[in-house]
């Protein structure tokens, strides 16, 4: 854990701080003035757990701190908290995150905007504490949210993102933050934490309406239907899906406005693509590495070669996803996760890239690449060996072309 | 009649008492017209599954030509027209509510012009036909002979319900089901015991047919038909209203589930708060000098009240069919006790006035939920007519 460090004042809307990204979070949590948080240990969530342990010890933060039995009830918890008008916070990771499924799954289905924090981390067996998004992807499906963060400020600020628009009536479900373990969670970095007073400017307080679960709103949720119910609702959440997409336009345009940061796109960031022909979209921190072979390879190489990085995989901005992918000869999707037996045996993200620009008339050649499981380095090497199979793709090469490589992989 | 290629048969059944009696019957058609080289399928509504005690429920047989006649029929899985509907108790003529918001559906609504509804009941056909919805189309009412066959959950009251069914289901539908396959095909399910095929004799011979006219039955009964709403008029978060305090669902009434009501007798009524407080569906309301009334729309006739009154004759259980309205009674009472009495008397069997004396509170052949609820564990090989249920 860090030592709390307040490096220093920077305007009236924030100050900055040494964080890791769980503790990044833990201070979104006291910023967004969360009711209630549940908490089961699993590394590397338990981080959060921590950072948020001390605030409320230190008397920094007031939020009813619930230590569940196991991940079930952690989500339970939230889950009713919710549905009664609190403001919730709630996380897992890997195997934990599994645990917790089926009151996750009830949870989209029930439009509680409840938001969680996925600590990636791969899935048991073997035990493994490194990032692997499958824990998080597991869900995407059901109607989450589904964010990944790059850095600790990111993190925190995609939390308060999260609240607005979870909290949304045109949207209300939940999201969860993915946070890939150990590079993120686990390294501290220096963090702009806002002020309560600006926070307060971009976050509106909690209020579920006429949904509220109260003796003087009488309501039932969570019937048991018969079959002619079913289909309706499940087009209710499709509906509020597609409202988000624009909830979270305007939620990172006011972001922007009030606290000056969030890249142009709420949806991708997008890394020397100007004059780029060929590049490399992902997730989550696997930007860094991808980022130095970038600067590495254009002034070794004067190869013209870019990042996109995907900030929200759902709602997948597929509208955003494909003007961006479109302009490129060739594009190589990193998933830090697997789809055994998918088509072309790629991981998640390369095939919904791929579905998302078939209808193109102009497309790129997709390459995909397995890279980074486990929490597994994405070294230089295996950086550089990326963009030459991509631009090999794009030159026609069909071996390179329309297949997954794994990057790094021992034989 | 024009050469059909596949006919449809429903069952509809008090859940849970007939599941296993229901399913007898849909499985012999199809077993019995197997015979002739017809092929054919037999299933529940899966919606009415789980099923609740008493609640009408519907379980079907399709019978077809050939493989490719089935699958066309098949096509809508559950059938929206059927050519016979078979109800397996009398009281379910009073309509049709599924637990799952069907609303109220007269027990002809499915069967086609000039189709068949097939009743087991020991009362005469026209007294069945006054407690049947208006007919809108013509049809023929068949009437098998006998009670209804009523069993818990886990037991099968084997009293050849299902062969005298199929007996009668022969002599409508020679085409698909002839005698003597009917006959073949008892035998095979009832393990070699002749007597079953007596009973299929005795259906295909007892059963009366009266045809029924345009406009013939009762138009007495609720309308309760509801139109379910779009996903743009529901409320987001799988929300429904809840009941306020001493309010009833209007969507839901399960009066339906009724074969026996609660008819009280104020007079002997002591006040002790018995039926009141013990009533699972919470169906009495207070009257004004402190006796309880029963609120026969939410009243689902399971006949806890009944015994656990303490008083001898004071709540009686009464055949839903002899009630042609679901109103209240206590305004009666309360304007002429006479008439009221009178009424008791002539519903219930039973004296009105105490001190003459009266005969048992709980008629014999009480309800099924009643049975179900104080001897929750039958054992078949106590009762002779009793036996283990399911498939052989
Ligand atoms: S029969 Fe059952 S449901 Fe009806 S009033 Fe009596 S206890 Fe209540
Ligand atoms: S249980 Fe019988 S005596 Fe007691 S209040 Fe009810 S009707 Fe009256």
């Amino acid at each position: 854990m860090a030592v709390e460090v307040k490096t220093k004042e920077t305007n009236e809307i924030e100050t900055e701080q040494l964080a890791t990204g769980c503790e990044a979070i833990a201070e979104a949590i006291r910023l967004a003035d969360v009711d209630v948080m549940a908490a089961y240990p699993i590394r590397p969530y338990d981080g959060v757990m921590q950072a948020a342990a001390k605030l409320i010890a230190n008397g920094k933060m007031d939020v009813e701190y619930i230590v569940a039995d196991g991940e079930h009830s952690q989500f339970e918890i939230v889950k009713h908290a919710c549905a009664v008008g609190a403001r919730v916070f709630v996380g897992s990771s890997g195997v934990g995150w599994f645990y917790a499924f089926e009151a996750i799954a009830v949870t989209a289905g029930l439009r509680l905007p409840v938001v969680a924090i996925c600590g990636n981390r791969a899935l048991d067996d073997p035990g493994a504490f490194g990032t692997e998004h499958n824990d998080s992807l597991a869900v995407r499906d059901l109607g989450w949210l589904l964010p990944w963060a790059e850095t600790a400020q990111e993190a925190l600020d995609l939390a308060l993102m999260a609240w607005r628009v979870a909290e949304d009536k045109r949207v209300s479900l939940p999201v969860a933050i993915g946070l890939d373990g150990a590079f993120l969670t686990h390294s501290q970095h220096i963090v702009k934490i806002p002020t309560q007073a600006a926070v307060d400017r971009f976050l509106p307080k909690f209020d579920l309406g006429d949904r509220l679960l109260h003796p003087d709103n009488p309501i039932t949720i969570a019937p048991q239907v018969d079959q002619d119910w079913l289909m309706e609702i499940r087009r209710q959440n499709d509906a509020a899906m597609r409202n988000a997409l624009g909830v979270i336009r305007e939620a990172h345009a006011d972001f922007k406005r009030i606290f000056g940061r969030g890249g142009e796109s709420p949806f991708l960031d997008e890394y020397m693509t100007d004059d780029a022909e060929v590049v490399v979209i992902g997730q989550g921190t696997l930007s860094l590495p991808m980022k130095v072979a970038i600067r590495r390879l254009r002034k070794e190489r004067g190869l013209k070669i870019g990042l996109v990085r995907l900030k929200w995989f759902r709602p997948f901005p597929t509208e955003e996803v494909v003007k961006s992918l479109r302009r490129f000869k060739a594009v190589g999707v990193i998933d830090r996760d697997y789809s055994f037996g998918s088509p072309y045996y790629g991981g998640v993200l390369y095939n919904e890239i791929r579905s998302a620009l078939y209808s193109q008339e102009k497309r790129p050649v997709i390459v995909g690449f397995i890279a980074g499981l486990g929490g597994r380095e994405i070294e230089q090497p295996m950086a550089t060996e990326i963009f030459e199979k991509t631009m090999a793709a794009g030159k026609g090469d069909l071996a390179a072309g329309d297949t997954c490589h794994w990057i790094g992989v021992r034989e | 009649m024009a050469e059909e290629r596949s006919v449809s048969i429903e069952v509809v059944y008090r859940g849970i008492f007939q599941k296993t009696l229901a399913q007898r019957i849909c499985r012999s058609v199809v077993l019995a017209a197997r015979k002739r080289g017809h092929t054919g399928t037999a299933f529940a509504r899966y919606g009415d599954s789980p099923e609740r005690n008493g609640v009408p429920a519907k379980q079907f047989a399709v019978v077809a030509a050939d493989e490719l006649e089935l699958e066309a029929s098949m096509a809508k899985y559950e059938p929206s027209v059927v050519d016979v509907s078979i109800a397996v108790d009398d009281t379910l003529v009073k309509g049709v509510e599924s637990w799952a918001w069907y609303g109220r559906q007269p027990i002809w609504k499915p069967v086609r012009a000039n189709g068949w509804l097939l009743v087991t009941s020991d009362k005469k056909p026209d007294e069945v036909l006054a407690q049947t919805d208006k007919a809108e189309r013509p049809y023929t009412l068949g009437i098998v002979p006998g009670g209804a066959s009523f069993a818990g959950l886990w037991v099968y009251k084997d009293d050849h319900t299902d062969f005298r069914v199929l007996g009668a289901l022969a002599k409508i539908l020679p085409q698909w089901i002839a005698l003597d396959d009917a006959k073949a095909a008892s035998l095979e399910l009832a393990k070699g015991d002749q007597s079953a095929v007596a009973s299929v004799q005795y259906g295909y011979d007892a059963t009366t047919m009266r045809r029924v006219k345009d406009g013939e039955g009762t138009s007495g009964h609720e309308v309760l038909q509801f139109k379910k709403p779009g996903w743009t008029k529901m409320r987001p978060g799988v929300i429904v209203e809840a009941r306020k305090p001493g309010e009833r669902n209007p969507y839901y009434k399960k009066y339906g589930a009724r074969t026996m009501r609660p008819v009280v007798n104020f007079d002997t009524c002591i006040k002790c708060t018995m039926c009141w407080l013990d009533c699972p569906d919470e169906c009495f309301e207070v009257t004004p000098e402190g006796h309880y009334e029963v609120v026969y729309e939410a009243c689902i006739g399971c006949g806890i009240c009944a015994q656990v009154c303490p008083v001898k004759d004071c709540i009686v259980m009464v055949d839903e069919l002899k009630f042609t309205d679901n109103k209240d009674k206590w305004q009666l009472w309360k304007t002429d006790h006479s008439k009221y009495n009178s009424w008791f008397e002539d519903m219930s069997g039973v004296s009105a006035d105490p001190k003459k004396g009266a005969s048992g509170s709980v008629p014999p052949n009480a309800n099924p939920a009643a049975n179900a609820a104080t001897n929750p564990g039958a054992d078949p090989a106590a009762n002779p007519t009793t036996s283990a249920g399911g498939d052989e």
